[in-house]
């Protein structure tokens, strides 16, 4: 009973733990990278900063055939090493010792590699310093040419981020919740419909909107602006918000809300003194919710902040790299570390606060 | 807790005017909003301020003009005669919210459906959706086409991959996210180190498709075969003998290779169905489990007999949620591929059709294939709010 119970710990903790590191490669990978060389990045896996063992030459004979007196038609001894000159030429291996023949038989020379542990450290901030504050860099191709890179002003991109993604939060929270307030303590005609559509609108998929808001835009004169990024997002999120916000505070204590009623106060007293202070945990947990799904958004961004570069948001620049500089794994690596940073810090500080308003909002469209 | 309850009868003058003007409050709130915002946002166009100040400026002056008309309008209407604020002031409240969904969600339901059913040129001059006497004429112009979008739609080649590959991505990506998710809880309750597991992999939940489609192209990075392989995917695979793929893109192993896209979803909403299912689990009743264990049955048998019928309207929930989300899938796949590969699904033709291709009329068609798509959970939902929410 007693080992049973040990092994099945065992089994749960490694099987847990196999899961963990295989969710983690892949992000470990681009961290790694990030503080990479360039050269290196395109020359040897990110694994290598971990010890590892690693084939480094440890002495060259020249003209063996003389120094060592070998002959190269039948089987010879180098450095302990037996094998015939065609084994040579492929490398042959013997304990730590590998041992390879290069050029022909007469004039070749003699390579013996030892194998050793060893680690890739050569890390750097310089790629950030490219990414983010837009410094030309200089990198060397594996095939030994070198090619100017121009530098990505991700700077302004991340306070674009801000700019579209503060008031994309902020907004849709402060209408939603006077609608969820009316639904959950005022009576008025039409209740029922509009909490219907508030239901139903929480699958409806945003891109049914994107061609007509994007003509509205277009009439208006405010496509490619901020504004329509914040009014998109407001008009996206509310639905999902005020359902939210509404299954809060129809279970908030009747006898409290009724006791300040008793007392004089009107609606919008009990809603700013009361309501909103008793629902902060809820506010919170869509404010996180939305706030990273608006940092993390692509579609509405690209559809209508579209091409003026002075606008664009991380993860359109971040997309624009991927596009123009596909290969080029140090912009890439600490681009994309630059979008994840603030999100992540979010992530992990508030992450009760986001699990409440994930486990209450799994239905939005 | 309404004082509006006792209230006379109204007149029907009375009605009609309190109906007007709810549908005004409801509607001037956000318009006089929005000329707040433009009012603010044309100022800050024309200054040389710097960056950082812009950003600072814009969300104090949007979010304090929306709150300060709130208040305003709030106040208006409790200056009102008694029965007048009872009548008006839930509309204060509530009206902004509904003109905006009505706005921005349910008429494009019937702006995109109309546009759908014209071609590539759109409407003709002078068409509008809320004029219906020119729906006649707008028949008559050549640009009208009815359902010929839709039959295109079906009949090439165009959606035929897209819906193949969507269905690919519900049944192996949402199965996957599901079965790990619930792999992950069930060994994560009863390990010591649950906090940690959990938020490692709950992590990737944080990070953008677009982010994520970095990680994993690099994942998936391809060298010639020969040099270092950079790419982890590459680089076992050389170790175990193989040669070298472009897993994502490679068109020889099509359709399988989305499995190598649909992938990164799995990582990334496995976390998702975790959370959901451990909150799940820790509500099973612990007498529950000793009495199957007391009876001797196996931890194998006690998850399929007691603990799965048990969360069965979780796995529902979240099942669902994951299939409307792979239904909408864009990002991830307009970064690793761009529908190249035979790799399109619905959202990045859509994507395709209506912005690059410049064919309103078949994105819009199909926009609206999309939402029929989900109108199954739709339905679902409304019956549920019908039989479960209270006063409703």
């Amino acid at each position: 009973m007693k080992r049973q119970k040990w092994s099945g710990i065992i089994f749960v903790n490694g099987f847990l733990l196999l899961i963990v590191i295989l969710w983690s490669i892949p992000t470990l990978g681009l961290l790694v990278s990030s503080f990479r060389v360039p050269f290196d990045i395109q020359t040897s896996g990110w694994w290598t900063v971990f010890p590892h063992r690693e084939w480094q030459t440890v002495a060259v004979i020249e003209n063996p055939r003389e120094t060592l007196g070998v002959d190269p038609d039948t089987v010879m001894e180098i450095e302990g090493v037996f094998g015939t000159f065609e084994e040579f030429r492929e490398g042959v291996a013997s304990g730590d010792l590998q041992v390879t023949w290069i050029g022909n038989k007469r004039i070749g020379r003699v390579e013996v590699q030892e194998e050793v542990w060893t680690v890739n450290w050569d890390f750097t901030l310089q790629n950030y310093q490219t990414v983010i504050f837009g410094r030309d860099t200089e990198i060397q191709n594996p095939d030994g040419s070198s090619q100017t890179i121009p530098g990505q002003d991700m700077q302004q991109a991340f306070l674009n981020s801000l700019a579209v993604s503060i008031p994309s939060t902020v907004i849709p929270i402060l209408i939603a919740a006077f609608a969820a307030y009316a639904f959950a303590w005022m009576k008025f005609p039409g209740r029922r419909w509009f909490f219907i559509m508030v239901v139903a609108l929480l699958v409806v998929p945003l891109q049914i909107a994107l061609v007509p808001i994007l003509s509205d835009y277009n009439a208006l004169g405010i496509n490619g602006e901020f504004l329509s990024v914040w009014l998109a997002h407001t008009g996206f999120g509310l639905a999902l918000a005020t359902y939210l916000l509404y299954n809060y505070m129809s279970t908030l204590p009747r006898e409290t809300l009724e006791s300040a009623f008793i007392d004089g106060a009107s609606h919008f007293t009990v809603f700013t003194k009361l309501v909103l202070p008793l629902s902060v945990p809820a506010l919170a947990s869509f404010a996180i919710f939305q706030f990273l799904w608006v940092w993390n958004d692509y579609l509405v961004a690209l559809v209508f902040l579209g091409v003026d570069p002075s606008k664009k948001v991380l993860t359109q620049r971040l997309a624009d790299l991927t596009g123009t500089f596909g290969n080029a794994w140090h912009l890439l690596t600490a681009g994309a570390f630059v979008t994840m940073i603030l999100p992540m810090i979010v992530f992990i500080v508030l992450q009760r606060y986001f699990v409440r308003g994930l486990m209450a909002g799994s239905v939005k469209g | 807790m309404q004082q509006i309850e006792a209230k006379a009868p109204e007149s029907a003058g009375a009605k009609l005017v309190a109906l007007i003007l709810r549908v005004a409050l409801a509607v001037a709130i956000p318009l006089i909003a929005f000329w707040v915002l433009y009012q603010g946002f044309l100022f800050l166009r024309d200054s040389d301020a710097p960056k950082a100040v812009i950003v600072l400026v814009a969300i104090i002056w949007g979010v304090g003009g929306v709150a300060a008309l709130y208040w305003i309008f709030n106040w208006l209407v409790e200056q009102l005669p008694g029965d007048w604020t009872a009548r008006l002031q839930p509309f204060v409240f509530v009206g902004p919210a509904m003109a905006i969904l009505i706005w921005y969600l349910t008429l494009p339901v019937y702006r995109t459906f109309w546009l759908s059913l014209f071609d590539r040129d759109g409407f003709p001059v002078g068409f509008s959706v809320f004029k219906p006497w020119t729906w006649i004429t707008g028949i008559q112009s050549p640009s009208f086409v009815g359902f010929a979008n839709y039959t295109n739609l079906f009949t090439e080649r165009l959606l035929q991959e897209a819906l193949r590959n969507n269905l690919m991505w519900i049944v192996f990506g949402s199965t996957l996210s599901v079965v790990t998710g619930l792999l992950v809880a069930t060994l994560a309750d009863r390990s010591k180190s649950e906090r940690v597991s959990k938020t490692l992999i709950f992590l990737p939940m944080a990070i953008s498709f677009v982010g994520a489609g970095v990680i994993w192209n690099f994942m998936y990075e391809v060298k010639p075969p020969g040099e270092a392989q950079i790419g982890v995917f590459n680089a076992i695979v050389v170790a175990l003998g193989g040669s070298p793929h472009p897993w994502d893109k490679w068109v020889a192993i099509a359709p399988w290779n989305n499995l190598f896209l649909i992938l990164i979803v799995i990582w990334l909403q496995t976390g998702f169905s975790m959370v959901l299912f451990s909150a799940a689990l820790k509500g099973i009743p612990q007498e529950l489990m000793e009495a199957g264990r007391v009876d001797g049955a196996s931890e194998l048998r006690i998850f399929f007999n007691i603990m799965l019928p048990y969360i069965r309207p979780t796995v529902i929930t979240v099942w669902t949620t994951i299939v409307i989300f792979t239904l909408k899938i864009f990002d991830v796949v307009w970064v690793m591929t761009g529908g190249q590969f035979g790799t399109h699904v619905i959202a990045t033709q859509f994507y395709r059709q209506s912005f690059t291709a410049r064919n309103s009329g078949i994105g819009s068609a199909i926009a609206i294939v999309l939402l029929l798509t989900v109108v199954p959970v739709l339905a679902y939902n409304l019956r549920q709010l019908r039989e479960g929410q209270e006063g409703f």
